[in-house]
C-alpha cells in the first residue's frame, strides 16, 4: 500500500469516525437523562440532512443548515413530549419498541415527503473536483468541514455540561434522578432537553456530511446502528470514549475495503458490536463496575 | 383434553372458511391465507419467546430467512459441473440428489427437497444455539441491539453472496413433495391442498407451544420472565431454559421458512430484512405478548390484510404506527386491553 492510500484511507476513516461518534454522543445524552437507548437517533441526522436540502432551494446554505437543526429540535422535543413524557414507569422493553416504532414512522414520513432519491447539499467551499493537498495527498475541503464542525461539536457540547447550569442540571439528572428532583430540578424538563439536543447535534452533523455521503430516507438505520456499536465500544454514557471508539471504527471500516468487499462493510462493524457485547458489554473504556450499576 | 378443545375449534374453523371460499367463488383468498399462515408460524414462535419467557429478538426474519435459502439454495444449485467428483456420487448414491430439468429444459441434478429442507433446519438450530448462548446472557437495550446486529449481519450475507443470487434472491424454486401426493407448491391446482398443509402445520406448532407452556418448561419461564433472580434462586436453570426457548423459535421460524419459500418458488433478500423482524415483534405485541392465541389470530389477520395489498404503499408505516400505538396505550395487546378498568382508573383520578 503507497503511503498516499494509506493516507486516503486514514481520512475516510476519520470522516466517517467522527460521524459515527457524533451519532453516539446522541445516544449517549438521552441514555444518561433517561436511561433508553433511542432508535430513532438515526433518523434526526436523515432529517437534519434532508431538510436543510430542501430549504437550500430557496435560501441561503448557511441560513438553510441553521433552520434545518432548528427544525430537528423541535421534531425531537415533540417526540419526547408525545411519546415518551406522559409515560409512567415505562418497562425498557416498552421504551424500546416505541422508539423502533418512531424510527419506522420518521422513515416512512421521509419516504413520502422526499421520494427515494438521493439527494446531497452542495459542497461548502468548490465543488467536488476541487482538493487541497494535505501531508501528500489530495482530500476534498468538505472532509475538513467535517472534521471541524464535528469537533467543534465536540467541544462545545462538553464545555456546556461542564461550565453551564443547565448542563450541570443534566448531568444531576443523569447521576441520580431522584436527587436532581429534589434539589428542585425539573427532570422531565431535562429529557425534553436531552431529545432537542441530540436531535440538534445529529441534524448537524447530517448537514455537513451530507455532500461526501449523500442523503436518503433510509439513511438512517445504518448510521443508529454504527452509532451504538461506538457508543458501546466507548462505553454507554462517556462521550470522551464515543470520540475514540469512533474514530477506531472509521478507520478499521476504511481499511476493511482494502481487504473484503464493500458489501461486507455493515457486516463487519455489526460483528464487532456482536464480539464487544459478548466480551466486553461495558465498552473498551468504560469501567465494570460502573456499568453494573445502570439499568437494564 | 380441554386444552385441545380451541385447536378443535381452530381446525373446524379452517375447514369452514375452506368452504365458504368455494361457495362464494373467492378461492383466491387461500393463496394469502395459506402465506399467512406460515408467518404466523414464526409469530407463535416469537410469542414464545418474547411473552413466555420475556427474551427480545429482533432478528428472527434472519432465522427464516436461513430456513427458506437454505432449501432454496441447495434445491436449485446446480451439481451438475461437480458430478464427477467424489462427494456428489456419494450424495447421489446415498439418494440425496435428484435429477431434473429447469425451466429451460436444461439437466438440473440438485438436492432432493427433503434433504434441503433438513439441512437447512438444522443449520440454523446450530446457528441459534451458537449465537443463543452469547446473546441471551444480554438484557434490554444490549438484546435488542445484539439481535437486531445479527439479524443485518445474515441480511448482508444473502444479499452479498453470489450463491444466494444477490439482489434478485433465489427463484425456480421446486416443490416440496411430503408425501407422495402431498406437495408444498404454489402451483394452481394445488392451492386448496396447500392451504391444508399451512394451516395443519399452524395447528400442529400451537399445539406444541400450547403444550410446552402449560408444562413444567413453561412455567419455569414464566417464572423467568417475572424475575429472573428469583427464578434462578428457586433452582430454575435460567441460561438453559432461554437458550431451549430461543432455539425452538428459531426452528420454527426456519420451518416456516422453508415451506414458504417452496410455496412461493422463491425466496428474496427482504425476507430476511430488519422490517420484517420489527414485523413480527409488532405483531406479537398487538397479540398480547404473553397471549398465544391474540399472537396466532393477529398473525393471520394482519399478514391476510398485508398481503392482500389493503396497506398499499404505507405498508411498513402501518406496522410502525402499531407498534407505537399498542406500546403506548395497551402494552399487554388490545386482547387484553380492560376498557372498564381503565375507565375506573382514569374516573378515580388520584384517590389511589
Amino acid at each position: 500500500m503507497t503511503s498516499e492510500l494509506f493516507l486516503q484511507y486514514v481520512f475516510a476513516g476519520l470522516t466517517y469516525g467522527i460521524i459515527y461518534a457524533i451519532v453516539a454522543i446522541g445516544f449517549n445524552i438521552i441514555y444518561n437523562t433517561t436511561g433508553i437507548i433511542n432508535f430513532a437517533q438515526g433518523e434526526f441526522v436523515m432529517l437534519g440532512g434532508m431538510i436543510a436540502i430542501s430549504l437550500n432551494n430557496f435560501m441561503p446554505m448557511v441560513v438553510a443548515i441553521v433552520l434545518a437543526v432548528m427544525i430537528t429540535m423541535v421534531i425531537g422535543a415533540l417526540i419526547e413530549i408525545v411519546f415518551i413524557r406522559w409515560l409512567e414507569k415505562p418497562s425498557v422493553l416498552r421504551l424500546i419498541i416505541i422508539t423502533i416504532g418512531l424510527s419506522i414512522l420518521i422513515r416512512e414520513v421521509a419516504l413520502h415527503i422526499w421520494g427515494e432519491s438521493v439527494r446531497s447539499l452542495p459542497y461548502f467551499v468548490g465543488n467536488e473536483v476541487t482538493s487541497i493537498s494535505i501531508l501528500g495527498t489530495r482530500i476534498s475541503p468538505q472532509v475538513l468541514w467535517v472534521m471541524g464542525v464535528c469537533t467543534v461539536m465536540v467541544l462545545c457540547l462538553s464545555l456546556f455540561f461542564r461550565f453551564t447550569l443547565m448542563g450541570q442540571k443534566m448531568q444531576a439528572c443523569a447521576a441520580n434522578r431522584t436527587a436532581a428532583t429534589l434539589c428542585g430540578i425539573n427532570t422531565r424538563n431535562m429529557v425534553t432537553l436531552s431529545f432537542m439536543l441530540s436531535a440538534g447535534i445529529g441534524a448537524l452533523a447530517g448537514c455537513v456530511m451530507s455532500p461526501i455521503t449523500y442523503t436518503q430516507y433510509d439513511g438512517g438505520t445504518g448510521l443508529a446502528i454504527k452509532g451504538f456499536t461506538v457508543a458501546i465500544m466507548g462505553g454507554l454514557g462517556h462521550s470522551m470514549g464515543a470520540v475514540a471508539a469512533g474514530l477506531l471504527l472509521g478507520l478499521l471500516e476504511a481499511f476493511s475495503v482494502s481487504v473484503l468487499p464493500l458489501a461486507f462493510q455493515d457486516a463487519i462493524s455489526i460483528s464487532i458490536l456482536l464480539v464487544i457485547l459478548f466480551v466486553r458489554p461495558h465498552g473498551l473504556f468504560g469501567r465494570k463496575d460502573a456499568a453494573g450499576l445502570k439499568e437494564f | 383434553m380441554k386444552r385441545y378443545r380451541p385447536l378443535a375449534i381452530l381446525a373446524v374453523l379452517v375447514v369452514s372458511v375452506q368452504l365458504l371460499t368455494h361457495w362464494t367463488g373467492t378461492p383466491y383468498y387461500l393463496t394469502q391465507l395459506t402465506m399467512a399462515a406460515y408467518y404466523s408460524v414464526v409469530i407463535i414462535g416469537l410469542c414464545l419467546l418474547m411473552g413466555y419467557a420475556g427474551q427480545i429478538s429482533l432478528g428472527h426474519a434472519g432465522f427464516f430467512a436461513i430456513g427458506g435459502y437454505m432449501s432454496a439454495m441447495l434445491t436449485t444449485h446446480n451439481l451438475l459441473p461437480y458430478q464427477d467428483q467424489g462427494w456428489v456420487v456419494l450424495l447421489d448414491k446415498i439418494g440425496f440428489l435428484v435429477a431434473s430439468e429447469d425451466l429451460y429444459g436444461g439437466a438440473l441434478l440438485a438436492f432432493e427437497p427433503w434433504v434441503a429442507a433438513l439441512v437447512a433446519v438444522i443449520l440454523a438450530m446450530v446457528i441459534a444455539f451458537i449465537i443463543g448462548i452469547p446473546i441471551l446472557k444480554l438484557k434490554g437495550h444490549y438484546l435488542a441491539m445484539g439481535t437486531l446486529g445479527f439479524g443485518i449481519i445474515v441480511y448482508r450475507v444473502f444479499l452479498a453472496s453470489e450463491i444466494f443470487g444477490e439482489a434478485d434472491g433465489i427463484s425456480e424454486v421446486p416443490g416440496f413433495t411430503l408425501l407422495p401426493g402431498v406437495t408444498v407448491t404454489g402451483s394452481f391446482g394445488a392451492r386448496i391442498g396447500n392451504y391444508y398443509i399451512a394451516w395443519g402445520m399452524l395447528i400442529i406448532a400451537m399445539a406444541l407451544v400450547l403444550n410446552l407452556i402449560n408444562s413444567r418448561v413453561g412455567r419455569a419461564l414464566r417464572a423467568i420472565h417475572g424475575a429472573e433472580d428469583a427464578a434462578n434462586a428457586m433452582g430454575i436453570d435460567t441460561a438453559r431454559y432461554k437458550l431451549k426457548t430461543f432455539v425452538l423459535s428459531a426452528v420454527l421460524a426456519a420451518v416456516a421458512g422453508v415451506f414458504l419459500t417452496h410455496y412461493n418458488g422463491g425466496i428474496g433478500p427482504s425476507e430476511a430484512g430488519v422490517m420484517k423482524s420489527v414485523r413480527y415483534v409488532s405483531i406479537v405485541a398487538v397479540g398480547g405478548m404473553a397471549n398465544l392465541w391474540g399472537a396466532m389470530s393477529m398473525g393471520i389477520i394482519l399478514n391476510f390484510l398485508s398481503l392482500r395489498g389493503l396497506f398499499g404503499s404505507y405498508d411498513d408505516a402501518v406496522f410502525g404506527a402499531i407498534l407505537i400505538i399498542i406500546m403506548l396505550f395497551a402494552p399487554e395487546g388490545i386482547l387484553r386491553l380492560n376498557l372498564l378498568s381503565k375507565l375506573k382508573k382514569i374516573l378515580g383520578g388520584n384517590r389511589s
